[in-house]
């Protein structure tokens, strides 16, 4: 197969122009993970850009993006595939009496009563796709195992109909919060990508990119507070959206340049917990 | 095939720190080596990580072996016994003449080597006040060169040439020069906003800077020894591998930030346990009301779940020195997942003992509880030497009678009495009312019941003493408790 990227300054030049501003280490999994066929593996802190990056990604080469949600409770029939029972039913009541029952059962059980859920989806697909399985430490440990086949071998194997193998190898995209330690099994199939809060220069390019008409001097300014208020010892240090909203809400106050007391009154929207909020803003009207 | 010989040593090294590494994640490695350039090193790196570190903990450990294994080696790290510069020494002094002709206005001088250790700081303080990163690199070149006094064969590990080096350049009083210089170099008064923005800037090129004599060190003692020899010296353990009585205050830091994401895990695995527990006996009322969709046959049998009680808790600690950090940590893990307990309760002990839970009610920071602890509890009683008879005493005599059969009580300590009365009447007490009596010891265990510790003989009386040296110790002994 023809791979997709020719360098790793390709894939970070290519994902600059989706707007999504990758570093070194990003760029560098999301090019090994097309020429060695394999998934990744995204886990970091929340809003740091792990789901943004597969919608990015399939943005840049120009392939549908499926995505699978996972919660507790998700089981093979909403992942994999399902048989269309209702079909199936009507099928057999249709024509009673012409056929032969080992004709009925051929029949029944064909591609035509499979309702493809996303991962089958995935695979069968003939135009490019990407494959954004998200949150999947959400799913319990045994519900995992599900994942291991399509993962590894790229393939589906249904009892009935047999073995369903891939067309092409889609680009999948696995994301983590971190609630909970993912299998071995899993994790060995897979690149690992730690996404972690963006450094002062890449948090302060993200905020010119993505809000319109900001001043280069408030997106620094902004950068920098954030990065002192991540330093504190915090329940939820801001995330990269967080600071995105801070930065449109500035825009919207008409504000240039930050001083103390509008950084306070404005403060929870980057913080979500009142002790975080008193913390941060003792903090950032001491005067050393 | 060098590259080869370097990736097994350099996967052996990684497996001898303790990070899992697969045999398919080996392959995977190889594959990728393959398809990126080695002299592309930061790809080159975060394709080795991508394939062989699939925890997040694990790549300060990784970094470090992967500086060791790939750094630059060549005779420019030499260390050369008789100073003399070689060509690439030339070559960054021509650079250096540069910038400093530049800098300062005035013709190029003897190079690098011929400045006074005052001209190095002074051009130390300008790079880090305009964060310029190639000076900032090269002075750190030149300080190790010049302050470190390393010598080849030398068998010093690398941190004593760090202390050495920073020793002359003085660091600690860099920051308030900076923000001094800084604030007389602005034209109008900054603001206190302002002015702690820049000295966090300061402070992270600081810290850069420390990084790069750190690396820089390393190199030259891996282009001395041998990347195994220094990989060896250099290894240092996984953080929740790092013992709570012999952490560094970096460990410490480390430690602290693999401790919420741990909690959180344990409380959500804790979660999910009780509720998909064992079933329980046999729901009537449900079973006859599902058996109606059957038409009226129980073909669906249902089941209560059990719903297990949760334990209430008694944390009392010793806060003394030496298991202080230990305390602590015990104390922060107990309250980070408290939801998973009914009611918990803790003590502080030194000498004298106090109830501290107050402290965890009042706030919801778990770190300002603990500073408060620290500060404001009322713990000593005679001297500050721990005193674990004195201190039981007390603690039988006022809440001795708040112990029911729903309490666990967890005692803390290394048990070392320093020789005092040991009153282990009290822990046979303890353990004649409470549910469960545990002791958790921060030492090795071949170091119990010697000298002053009495550990065995209150442990007699208690329903077992584990072993609580590190985070992983400590993770799996709170989750067999509730």
């Amino acid at each position: 197969m023809k791979p997709r990227f020719n360098d790793v300054a390709t894939v970070r030049s290519g994902l600059k122009n989706v707007n999504y501003l990758a570093d070194d280490g990003i760029a560098g999994v999301v090019y090994l993970a097309d020429r060695l066929g394999k998934p990744v593996l995204i886990e970091g802190p929340a809003g740091t850009g792990k789901t943004q990056l597969a919608k990015s990604v399939a943005e840049l080469t120009g392939a549908r993006l499926i995505r699978l949600q996972c919660y507790e409770g998700l089981d093979e029939s909403k992942a994999l595939y399902e048989w269309n029972y209702k079909k199936q039913l009507l099928r057999i009541q249709a024509d009673k009496n012409s056929d032969s029952w080992s004709e009925v059962h051929d029949d029944i059980f064909s591609k035509e009563f499979l309702l493809t859920r996303p991962l089958l989806e995935a695979i069968t697909s003939e135009d490019p796709v990407v494959l954004l399985i998200d949150e999947v430490d959400r799913v319990e440990l045994e519900t995992e195992a599900l994942l291991l086949e399509i993962l590894s071998e790229y393939q589906v194997s249904i009892p009935e109909l047999g073995t369903i193998t891939a067309k092409q190898i889609p680009l999948v995209f696995l994301t983590s919060n971190n609630t909970r330690e993912l299998s071995e099994a899993l994790k060995r199939r897979c690149l690992y990508l730690h996404v972690d809060y963006p450094d002062l220069e890449r948090e302060k390019e993200i905020v010119l990119n993505k809000v319109p008409d900001i001043s280069e001097n408030l997106a620094d300014q902004i950068a920098r507070i954030v990065r002192s208020i991540r330093q504190l010892d915090l329940k939820k240090p801001p995330s990269v959206s967080e600071t995105l909203d801070w930065a449109r809400t500035l825009m919207l106050l008409g504000i240039e340049t930050i001083d103390a007391d509008e950084a306070k009154e404005t403060l929870h929207i980057l913080l979500k917990y009142q002790t975080d909020i008193a913390k941060a803003a003792k903090e950032l009207s001491v005067t050393k | 095939m060098p590259v080869l010989d370097l990736m097994s040593g350099f996967i052996a090294e990684l497996r001898n720190a303790g990070l899992p590494v697969s045999l398919t994640e080996n392959l995977d490695a190889m594959e990728a080596v393959k398809v990126i350039p080695i002299e592309d090193r930061e790809a080159f790196k975060y394709a080795l990580g991508a394939t062989l570190v699939k925890n997040n903990a694990h790549w300060r450990v990784f970094e470090t072996i992967f500086e060791v294994y790939f750094s630059l080696r060549g005779p420019e790290y030499a260390i050369t016994k008789d100073g003399q510069p070689d060509d690439f020494w030339r070559e960054m002094q021509e650079q250096m003449d540069q910038v400093k002709g530049q800098g300062e206005g005035k013709g190029s001088g003897g190079g690098m080597d011929s400045l006074t250790p005052e001209e190095i700081t002074a051009m130390l303080m300008r790079a880090l006040m305009s964060g310029d990163q190639a000076m900032m690199r090269a002075l750190a070149k030149q300080s190790v060169q010049r302050f470190a006094g390393m010598e080849p064969g030398r068998p010093v590990g690398g941190t004593y040439y760090l202390y050495r080096t920073l020793r002359n350049l003085d660091l600690d009083n860099m920051l308030q020069k900076l923000i001094d210089a800084n604030r007389e170099m602005s034209k109008q008064e900054l603001t206190s906003l302002e002015e702690r923005l820049e000295k966090d800037e300061f402070e992270s090129r600081i810290e850069q800077f420390k990084q790069e004599i750190e690396s820089e060190i390393r190199r030259r003692l891996v282009a001395d020894r041998g990347a195994e020899a220094m990989a060896k010296t250099l290894r240092k353990p996984l953080p929740e591998d790092v013992e709570f009585m012999h952490a560094s205050r970096d460990e410490m830091q480390s430690l602290k930030k693999a401790l919420y994401p741990l909690t959180r895990k344990l409380a959500a695995r804790l979660a999910r346990k009780r509720r998909h527990g064992r079933k329980g006996p046999l729901d009537f009322r449900n079973t006859v009301r599902h058996s109606l969709s059957y038409g009226g046959v129980p073909a669906d049998p249902k089941f209560r779940y059990p719903r297990p009680a949760k334990p209430e808790l008694m944390v009392v600690a010793d806060i003394s020195g030496s298991v202080a950090a230990f305390a602590r940590f015990t104390l922060m893990f107990v309250y980070a997942i408290q939801n998973q307990f009914s009611k918990v309760r803790s003590f502080v002990f030194i000498d004298g003992i106090d109830e501290v839970t107050k402290y965890f009610k009042s706030t919801e920071d778990i770190g300002e509880a603990i500073n408060r602890v620290n500060t404001e509890a009322d713990v000593v009683w005679v001297d500050g030497h721990s005193d674990y008879g004195h201190a039981f005493e007390v603690f039988w005599e006022r809440y001795g009678k708040d112990i029911t059969s729903k309490t666990t009580v967890l005692l803390l300590g290394d048990a070392r009495n320093n020789y005092h009365a040991a009153q282990s009447w009290v822990v046979k007490e303890m353990a004649k009312r409470a549910r469960h009596v545990y002791w958790l010891n921060p030492e090795p265990k071949s170091y119990w019941n010697t000298g002053d510790s009495i550990v065995g003989e209150y442990g007699a009386h208690t329903d077992g003493v584990f072993e609580c040296r590190n985070l992983r110790q400590l993770e799996g002994f709170v989750e067999n408790l509730t």
